[in-house]
């Protein structure tokens, strides 16, 4: 069975959506450049180029942006000297251009006129909606305490705003890529080697002879440095073994392909360790040198054997011993690779403690083509007084009710503490919230929930360069300009060289949209906080703290990227010596702190849930050309990509009586239905009782003209969540769904 | 010289890394594309292959776009890179029937476009856009005339595949599988 994508069919589908947006635009005079007549594109030698630090996701790779002959942005390559990028972008960040031009955009700041979640607004200048604002965070003040004010937030403006927060007296912030993603991982690794992993991950793919991927479905998430070193492990014949239910496209560059049940993973790890310890494939004199509860562990994992798992993953016992020798071979240049994404099923820190105990066992964490050691480059912050000492902050409110292993502000705590009755629940509530550049109502599972916050509180800020959702709940929306637009903070990303990346604007900011330093400082000085803004621009601070390590603004701008010379070693020598830290200097394949704090000392197998008759597991996962929900919208992005399709096994489609191409609407184990449908793509690359979708279409806000009503929303139909006890990370692959082939909003429109 | 392009499928993984890069380097429309991506599975779960390629015009040695192309519009320059020149083009689509790999599109100015080889930026040196962002390093441009080239060693080491060979075109894309 093959399937050819129809590339003209593709094509003329796009061209035709996206020409009438352009011509019914009015907002900005900008026309794209190939409007005009083609000429031969400017060679990059003789073009003016400025450097960046891309935003189209969290990688943050550093960059240059070109100008075409008009001074207009022609296009943005990646910068040579970028451990992130090594020169080369993602087609997302090759694809930036169109977040500048993005006909859409917020470009005046806005205030509320009628009830929330309607889209009505006035247009108001900058001091209206920042005295505005000052009065409301002042009255919170007076009457709440500056506690009461909350920040979610999430990619590079979130340092401005959590200065202006943390100056203003409150220490509540947290962004949905914590507890939503990767705070049971940190927590998983925190809890077994004394430190989490961070970002840009330190696993030294690019010397490994095994990576092991769970779940990970790397080449679709485009992690740009981590994709190209697994295409060179690919291109060096390393082996690559994948578990996933779906055939992903790294799955089908493997060596292995195990295509697990969901949410049985745990089994599987555990089995693993089964074999390693009872096969004595593991690296004993790591162990014995560097590990802490290795008897424990044995005597635990003594009942997990590969026919037990096979049992619950559907995994031959066969494979499983194949696998784990696979992997033991290549000890200690193997990867049992962390994920990011790790918040599915509820046990999630301990399931990622699987993955890190397994690496203990074969002796790669801080060894060559496993985990090495990274460093980050020291740049100072830029003077200011000490900050006032909140009373009370949102990791307070988290261990208040449970999550004793806490590591990051959890979005869903500070939503819970926003609701009515928050204060019987914590002692203390919050009153007003700022979300910058996270859309919450896209990126936190649970939807009704934020709303009910957010109707809630007497002040919510907004600040993006889109009409998210999110927008339609703001007393004040904020239109930031584009990374493209703006200086920002500087890039300081952990790496194997450490260094440092100079944003800067390549063009003057659209319409009234300001940068985040800019917004944060103006508001600073209106609520008096002058003492933390003694500065008038911010190339001003990034001067000064360039300056601190031997480089300043101005050489900045030329080269984009320093690196500096690493001060400790990539890697741990034969038998040196080396303290973890945690309880027992060790790495704890018993914790020491989990038992301390009630939980399981070991990871332990949970039976999940499983689908009944008539329903699938949804899963979701990313789209190489798409991040979340942000750049759907985007003209480059959605061309490539406008909606998302339903993967559908083929069995499971003649059951439905369902055909490739057919719209389809999904409805939930809670009677959720989707608000749009989307396209069935019925293949054999997905199990029978799972569909999938990419993450972060089905926008609902007719402002976003391009994205509005294209493909499904997983987030809407993730109405049930299984919170990690440890962490409060919000498990979300735990729904289930039907296929509608009617229209189930039909009545509501009559 | 021979230019030509090798795309290794077992690298590729799809990301239209090379589609945007060429429509940024080259002022493509939004809605249209030089190059693109296609996926073809076989098998059945969980027994399966997927093949992911780049492609784009294959500049292949016998041209029946230039053969049928009424005003001279389309044409073969050095290294064997088959262009079309815009003015001359009157956009009758002779030359996009007679293409077997469905390489070119009308532009909405009025004349057909396909992918140069990135010719401009070839004649300075350097390389294609696709090639020079490709994030897995799946893409090869070089000269077949040099042994020495990246590309005429990576034929005379890997296994490829040429697309529609029966079309008899001598296409110059050289899938690695």
């Amino acid at each position: 069975m093959s399937k050819n994508v129809n590339r003209r069919e593709f094509i003329k589908t796009s061209a035709m959506g996206t020409g009438g947006v352009l011509a019914a635009s009015s907002m900005f005079t900008w026309v794209p450049s190939f409007l005009e007549d083609s000429v031969t594109p400017l060679l990059e030698s003789h073009a003016e180029r400025t450097p960046t630090v891309c935003e189209v996701c969290f990688w943050n790779c550093a960059g240059w942006v070109y100008k075409d002959r008009d001074g207009n942005i022609q296009k943005i390559i990646g910068n040579e000297d970028d451990p992130n990028s090594n020169g080369r972008l993602c087609p997302r960040g090759t694809a930036g251009v169109g977040i500048y031009n993005d006909p859409d955009r917020l470009t005046k700041p806005l205030m509320r006129v009628g009830e929330p979640g309607k889209q009505e607004f006035k247009e108001v200048e900058w001091d209206e909606a920042l005295n505005f604002i000052t009065e409301k965070m002042n009255k919170i003040k007076a009457e709440h305490g500056a506690e009461a004010m909350a920040l979610m937030h999430h990619g590079t403006a979130g340092p401005h705003f959590k200065h202006l927060f943390k100056s203003f007296g409150s220490k509540s912030e947290a962004k949905p890529a914590s507890s939503q993603c990767l705070i049971t991982r940190e927590s998983g690794f925190i809890n077994t080697y004394g430190a989490g992993l961070a970002s840009p991950e330190p696993t030294d793919v690019k010397n490994t002879k095994c990576l092991v991927l769970i779940g990970n479905h790397i080449g679709e998430n485009m992690h740009n440095g981590y994709v190209q070193e697994v295409s060179h492990a690919v291109n060096r014949g390393a082996s690559i073994i994948t578990v996933d239910p779906r055939f992903s496209t790294i799955a089908s560059k493997s060596k292995f392909w195990l295509p697990i049940r969901p949410s049985t993973d745990m089994a599987l790890l555990l089995s693993w360790m089964h074999v390693i310890i009872n096969e004595e494939l593991y690296d004993k004199k790591y162990v014995e040198q560097y590990v802490y509860g290795f008897d424990e562990l044995k005597a635990h994992v003594a009942g997990y054997t590969p026919e037990w798992a096979y049992t619950k993953t559907d995994i031959k016992p066969g494979d499983i011993r194949k696998t784990a020798r696979e992997m033991a071979a290549a000890s200690p240049s193997v990867i049992i690779h962390p994920g990011r994404h790790t918040a599915w099923y509820g046990d999630d820190t301990q399931r990622t403690r699987s993955i890190a105990i397994l690496n203990a066992l074969l002796g790669s964490y801080g060894k060559k083509g496993g985990y090495y050691f990274p460093e980050k480059a020291k740049l100072p912050a830029y003077p200011h007084p000490e900050y006032p000492h909140p009373h009370w902050t949102a990791g307070d409110l988290a261990k208040k009710v449970g999550y004793k292993g806490a590591i990051a502000g959890i979005t869903n705590v500070i939503r819970e503490a926003s609701l009515p009755g928050a204060k019987e629940k914590f002692g203390h509530e919050y009153k007003g919230w700022f979300v910058v550049a996270t859309n919450l109502i896209q990126s936190m599972p649970q939807k009704d929930k934020t709303i009910e916050a957010l109707q809630n509180l007497d002040l919510v800020v907004v600040v993006d360069t889109m009409p998210m959702e999110i927008t339609g709940y703001a007393d004040v929306i904020l239109p930031e300009a584009t990374y493209l637009e703006r200086y920002d903070v500087a890039r300081v990303a952990q790496n194997r060289i450490p260094n440092i990346a100079l944003r800067m604007p390549a063009a003057e900011p659209k319409g009234d949209s300001k940068p985040g330093w800019w917004i944060t400082r103006e508001l600073g000085l209106r609520l008096g906080l002058d003492k933390y803004y003694q500065w008038e621009k911010y190339e001003d601070v990034l001067d000064w703290q360039f300056k601190q390590v031997g480089s300043s603004l101005e050489e900045m701008k030329k080269i984009g990227v320093k690196q500096f010379d690493k001060k400790s070693k990539l890697y741990l020598d034969d038998g040196e010596d080396y303290f973890f830290n945690t309880n027992t200097g060790k790495i704890e394949l018993y914790s020491t702190d989990l038992e301390a704090m009630g939980y399981d000392p070991m990871p332990k197998y949970t039976e999940h849930e499983q689908p009944e008759d008539g329903y699938y597991r949804l899963i979701y996962g990313r789209a190489p050309m798409h991040t979340f929900g942000r750049t759907i919208n985007s003209p480059n992005m959605s061309d490539l990509m406008e909606e998302n399709a339903i993967w559908v096994n083929p069995k499971v489609a003649k059951i439905n009586d369902i055909k490739s191409g057919q719209e389809i609407w999904l409805e939930n184990q809670d009677g959720i239905k989707s608000t749009f449908s989307a396209k069935v793509r019925v293949t054999e690359r997905i199990r029978h009782d799972s569909i999938y979708i990419v993450h972060g279409f089905g926008h609902t806000n007719k402002k976003l003209t391009r994205a509005y009503g294209k493909g499904i929303a997983d987030s809407e139909l993730i109405t049930k969540i299984k919170v990690d006890p440890i962490t409060g990370g919000t498990g979300m692959r735990s729904n289930f769904v039907t296929l509608l082939t009617e229209n189930p909003h039909k009545k509501d429109i009559v | 010289m021979r230019y030509a392009m090798a795309m290794d499928t077992s690298l590729c993984v799809g990301c239209a890394d090379c589609v945007v890069a060429c429509q940024t380097e080259n002022n493509v429309p939004e809605g249209y594309c030089r190059d693109w991506i296609v996926e073809n599975v076989d098998g059945t779960y969980p027994l399966l292959d997927l093949e992911i390629r780049s492609e784009r015009c294959n500049h292949c040695e016998d041209t029946p776009c230039v053969r049928t192309c009424p005003t001279g519009a389309s044409h073969v320059i050095e290294g064997g890179i088959v262009k079309v020149t815009h003015e001359e083009c009157i956009g009758c689509g002779a030359c996009i029937e007679s293409c077997p790999y469905d390489a070119r599109y009308f532009h909405p100015d009025g004349y057909v476009d396909k992918c140069t080889f990135c010719d401009h930026r070839v004649a300075a040196g350097d390389t294609t856009a696709c090639v020079s962002v490709c994030p897995t390093h799946a893409l090869t441009f070089g000269d077949l005339h040099d042994s020495e080239s990246e590309i005429s060693k990576l034929l005379a080491t890997r296994k490829y595949k040429v697309l529609a060979e029966e079309a008899g075109t001598k296409p110059q894309l050289y899938f690695l599988t």
